[in-house]
């Protein structure tokens, strides 16, 4: 593993919500081109990590790194300088440069789908993809209204139609995204994180709700994409197939505290991780 | 010290009778946004509609008829608003229900408009009421006085009433959460009615206390102090019943302290609740004593 | 690929139908400028035709920030202000300063764009260039305002955001009518005296209905341009679901803040075309209700449709100040009824704004546009669906 270039890493990150304590000094790091997974029982706050790192809550204590910058620091200060009860609270210091919203870390290249799908629903499934090519078109709001950046608009329009003829979604450019069936709507939002044109990607439960066969042929989808846009992929799954299927490594974590890591072999074996799934018997 | 006291005294006890009238408003529109996270624009047309049957009621019976009437009426009045235009729009967005509201307050003014031909009525004298007293070297009316006792005295009641009794029960439940209590077999209709019959009762209580201050209503009466009402509601943070009673008392002393300053400062009377607005709402969005609330990603 | 992108005949079809339309339309609004004679009924269809106008203008831009989006604005009423007032400023004579600044010593402006102009290139020529530079200037005045505002406004949310942004209009209100202001602002005394659009004229030909079309075209154009456009889209994003935007690389606050100013832009040219149009202007007409008129217009035509908002102005402002006058004056056809008297136009008008957005929540338009190429498509398609459908009973 250290061979690899370290995309992401986190460290000692706690995530506390008032007196709740939602993600504890959580530590992982995501080497280049590799599927990694963190997985747990409901409400363990895998999500909470996601949103740690894509910006939407500043950690209460911690540091991410994205590709060797520092991208999220902080140290637990305010009311939390009280209330923190993690670890590591004098480790870290806060730089307010460097916390930034969750558009400009998209900018940096993450990109990230969502547990419950977040289409928007009043779009169609082109205009879906094409909105996500904003961030990155080279125009500014005048050169767009006066259609002196028609060039662009039209590399804009050309990829995007690219990107949807890959992920046989050309068929239904025209269609509004929320009238898609649940499985396509799942590879909609997939695409429309692919055409922010990241370097790694966060996938948020991206087999829930889908049927066995469908969560195959999704775990093979993942694997092609990152093969094909020399991706990374961090993903949350509850599905213990695909996670073992198609995983490098595994992070476990309950409580917001990890139980357990490793290659997926030593993970379907981990009785710590076994306990947290079905309960500890009363024996 | 004395002598800016002495000199200001008129304007602090204008400002606690006003600010004990915005407060009988007020606590209509926190508990409206308290269960239907909805900003209620025509309660203020209410209290004015309040203030105009006072006008008309006055003229053809005795005092001791028309008052129970305006409170009746009032009543009827703000439980009809609720169901016909709010009540069909239960599951649409949020912003069509204040969209309807606001076509409630245009119609509303729009009828007034109508009944009294475009011409200010003159409010009847309430007897005792309009009395005149001395205080502290100041002359004022009875209503100054009576204003804040009053108000105090039913916000007393109405939180006992809140947290002793069923359906107060089952206000704070369908505040906390509509569609659990609505599983649970709580009848939000009728918990719904019933905070409108109680918003409008204290509005029109209100408008009695407000408009015996004032010579006439007009059909823009309501406007401002539903708007400042409003605002004393955020600023107490909105849902909250003591929050709403203590930010109009400030609004009110306030703006009169501002009338206080000269006339070249008086047209920022009613700017200041604005300017106050703005502050709390970027400070402390949730108001003094509101709750925070986080979206869930 | 590119096939598909190919222009279909339809769309041909409907522009040139559109430009035919368009041009035919300011044909008229010339005659009646200047040829047609004054009438009882041009007298009451120029006002609304100007009026519609210009509210067409108001209520678009007002459907930019609330439909298109998302931003429950009811600032409205300020930023006209602001507009109708840079423009009046900038645009009273020299020698008019002391009679309409009576009370301010002929206040501290001592010129007019339209007159300096004037003095250059001829009094008509001035007026209507000057206009127009001033009509600009009473947008960037505006948006300048709007840029102030929405620093701390647009971070709130939803009916938060509502109540901040009527706060501030009260605010700007309060400030205009300010005594200390009063050598610019004229304090809570009306300014008059200004280029009207009755002074628009290229030599002898008039141009007071011509000209708000124009303008007002011309900017609904241009907000049509901005919202088909990649921005466009962005805004839409925003309106649809705000958190997966910012997590697509939107910037909330930069989108939100350009929405905003723009919009406020083109309200503050609505304000100087309503002032131009009123000839006189008073910060104490510009309260909220005017803001919930507006409101009400768009929701009337639909939230979300530039076309609805636009039918919507002209239908209210026809039926406000026209076709509903009937219900105000005591008699229908003749015959006299005895409720309507003054006011009552206004509350039936009320009562079908209610039963509107009862029961068409969705308006005239809904989301949709009004196009001539989906017109001629539905024309099209149905001659060939009969056609077809000739042909199988055959």
């Amino acid at each position: 593993m250290s061979e690899k270039n370290i995309v992401l890493h986190v460290e000692n990150v706690t995530m506390q919500f008032g007196g709740v304590i939602a993600v504890n000094n959580l530590s992982l790091d995501v080497p280049e081109g590799e599927i990694i997974a963190l997985i747990g029982p409901n409400g363990a706050g895998k999500t909470t990590a996601f949103n740690c790192i894509t910006g939407v809550y500043e950690p209460t204590n911690g540091l991410v790194e994205f590709c060797g910058l520092p991208m999220v620091r902080n140290f637990p200060h305010g009311k939390m300088k009280k209330q923190y009860q993690g670890e590591n609270a004098d480790k870290y210091i806060h730089d307010p440069a460097i916390s930034p919203t969750p558009d400009k870390i998209t900018a940096l290249g993450i990109a990230r789908t969502f547990q419950n799908i977040r289409l928007w629903r009043s779009m169609t499934v082109f205009d879906n993809v094409l909105t996500a090519k904003h961030m990155r078109a080279k125009q500014n709001v005048f050169s767009a209204t006066f259609r002196t950046s028609a060039k662009e608009e039209r590399r804009m329009r050309e990829e995007t139609a690219a990107l949807l003829e890959e992920q046989d979604l050309l068929q239904y450019k025209d269609e509004l995204a929320t009238s898609l069936p649940y499985g396509l709507q799942r590879r909609l939002e997939i695409a429309r994180a692919l055409a922010t044109e990241p370097k790694l990607l966060l996938l948020d439960e991206p087999a829930a709700g889908m049927n066995p066969q469908e969560t195959q042929e999704l775990g093979e989808f993942i694997q092609e994409i990152r093969d094909k846009y020399g991706l990374t992929v961090f993903l949350i799954e509850h599905h213990m197939d695909l996670v073992m299927k198609i995983s490098d490594y595994i992070y476990v974590i309950d409580f917001g505290s990890e139980i357990a890591r490793g290659v997926p072999r030593d993970i379907q074996n981990d009785q710590r991780v076994i306990d947290a799934y079905l309960g500890v018997s009363e024996e | 010290m004395s002598s800016f006291v002495q000199a200001n005294l008129p304007y602090l006890l204008a400002g606690i009778s006003v600010g004990g009238q915005y407060a009988l408003i007020a606590i209509g529109y926190t508990m409206v946004y308290g269960i239907l996270r909805l900003i209620n624009f025509a309660h203020g047309d209410v209290f004015m509609v309040a203030g105009l049957v006072m006008v008309y009621a006055s003229a053809s019976m005795p005092m001791y008829l028309s008052i129970p009437l305006v409170l009746v009426a009032t009543v009827a009045l703000g439980f009809t608003i609720e169901r016909v235009a709010y009540k069909p729009l239960r599951s649409a967005p949020r912003m069509s229900v204040m969209i309807s509201a606001i076509g409630v307050s245009y119609l509303l003014q729009n009828c007034a408009l109508y009944f009294t031909g475009g011409l200010a009525q003159m409010y009847p004298t309430i007897p005792w009421l309009s009395n005149s007293v001395t205080i502290g070297g100041a002359t004022t009316k009875m209503v100054t006085i009576v204003t804040p006792i009053l108000t105090v005295a039913l916000v007393f009641a109405l939180v006992l009433f809140i947290q002793k009794t069923k359906i107060g029960m089952a206000m704070r439940a369908v505040s906390r959460d509509f569609e659990t209590s609505q599983l649970m077999g709580i009848k939000i209709n009728s918990v719904i009615s019933m905070t409108f019959v109680i918003g409008c009762f204290l509005a029109a209580v209100g408008s009695l206390l407000y408009f015996t201050n004032y010579p006439s209503v007009i059909p823009t009466s309501g406007a401002m102090p539903g708007l400042k009402a409003f605002v004393a509601a955020v600023f107490g943070g909105i849902g909250s019943i003591p929050g709403a009673v203590i930010g109009a008392f400030l609004i009110g002393i306030c703006e009169n302290i501002i009338k206080g300053l000269g006339s070249n400062w008086t047209i920022f009377s009613d700017a200041f609740t604005f300017v106050l607005l703005i502050i709390v709402l970027l400070v402390k969005p949730t108001g003094i004593f509101g709750e925070k609330a986080t979206d869930k990603v | 690929m590119e096939k598909t992108l190919r222009k279909d005949p339809a769309k041909k079809i409907g522009s040139a139908i559109a430009v035919c339309l368009i041009a035919a339309l300011y044909i008229v609004l010339f005659l009646l400028d200047n040829v047609l004679p004054a009438n009882g009924f041009t007298l009451m269809l120029i006002p609304v035709l100007k009026k519609g106008a210009i509210y067409s203008l108001i209520c678009v831009s007002m459907n930019l920030l609330n439909g298109f989006t998302g931003l429950f604005s009811l600032g409205q009423a300020g930023f006209l202000l602001v507009g109708a007032y840079a423009y009046a400023i900038f645009a009273i004579p020299a020698d008019q300063h002391a009679a309409v600044y009576q009370y301010f010593d002929g206040g501290a402006i001592g010129f007019s764009i339209p007159e300096a102009l004037g003095k250059l290139l001829g009094e008509n020529a001035g007026a209507f260039l000057g206009s127009i530079i001033c009509i600009i200037i009473a947008g960037l005045v505006a948006a300048g305002f709007a840029a102030l505002i929405g620093i701390p406004v647009l971070r709130l949310k939803s009916d938060y955001l509502a109540i901040a942004t009527l706060g501030f209009a009260e605010i700007i209100r309060a400030i205009f009518q300010w005594n200390s202001l009063g050598p610019v602002t004229n304090g809570s005394n009306m300014l008059r005296k200004y280029t009207s659009l009755s002074a628009i004229k290229i030599g002898s030909i008039k141009l007071a209905t011509v000209f708000p079309f124009l303008i007002a075209m011309i900017c609904i154009g241009l907000i049509v341009l901005l919202i088909n456009s990649s921005y466009g889209r962005a805004f839409k994003a925003i309106r649809d679901d705000e958190i997966a935007a910012e997590a697509m690389g939107i910037s909330l606050f930069k989108h939100k803040m350009l929405s905003f100013v723009i919009s406020s832009f083109f309200a503050g040219v609505g304000g100087a075309l309503l002032a131009m149009y009123q000839t006189t202007i008073q910060a104490s007409a510009f309260k909220s209700a005017m803001t919930y008129e507006i409101l009400l217009i768009v929701v009337i035509g639909g939230i979300g449709s530039i076309s609805g908002s636009c039918i919507a102005s002209f239908l209210y402002i026809a039926c406000n100040e026209w076709w509903l006058r009937f219900l105000d004056s005591g008699s229908f056809f003749g015959i006299s009824v005895p409720f309507f008297r003054d006011g009552f136009r206004k509350v039936v008008f009320s009562v079908l704004i209610m039963v509107i957005v009862l029961f068409f929540s969705r308006g005239i338009m809904g989301d949709k546009e009004l196009s001539f190429a989906g017109l001629v498509r539905k024309l099209s398609g149905k001659k060939a669906a009969q056609a077809a459908e000739g042909g199988d009973g055959k």
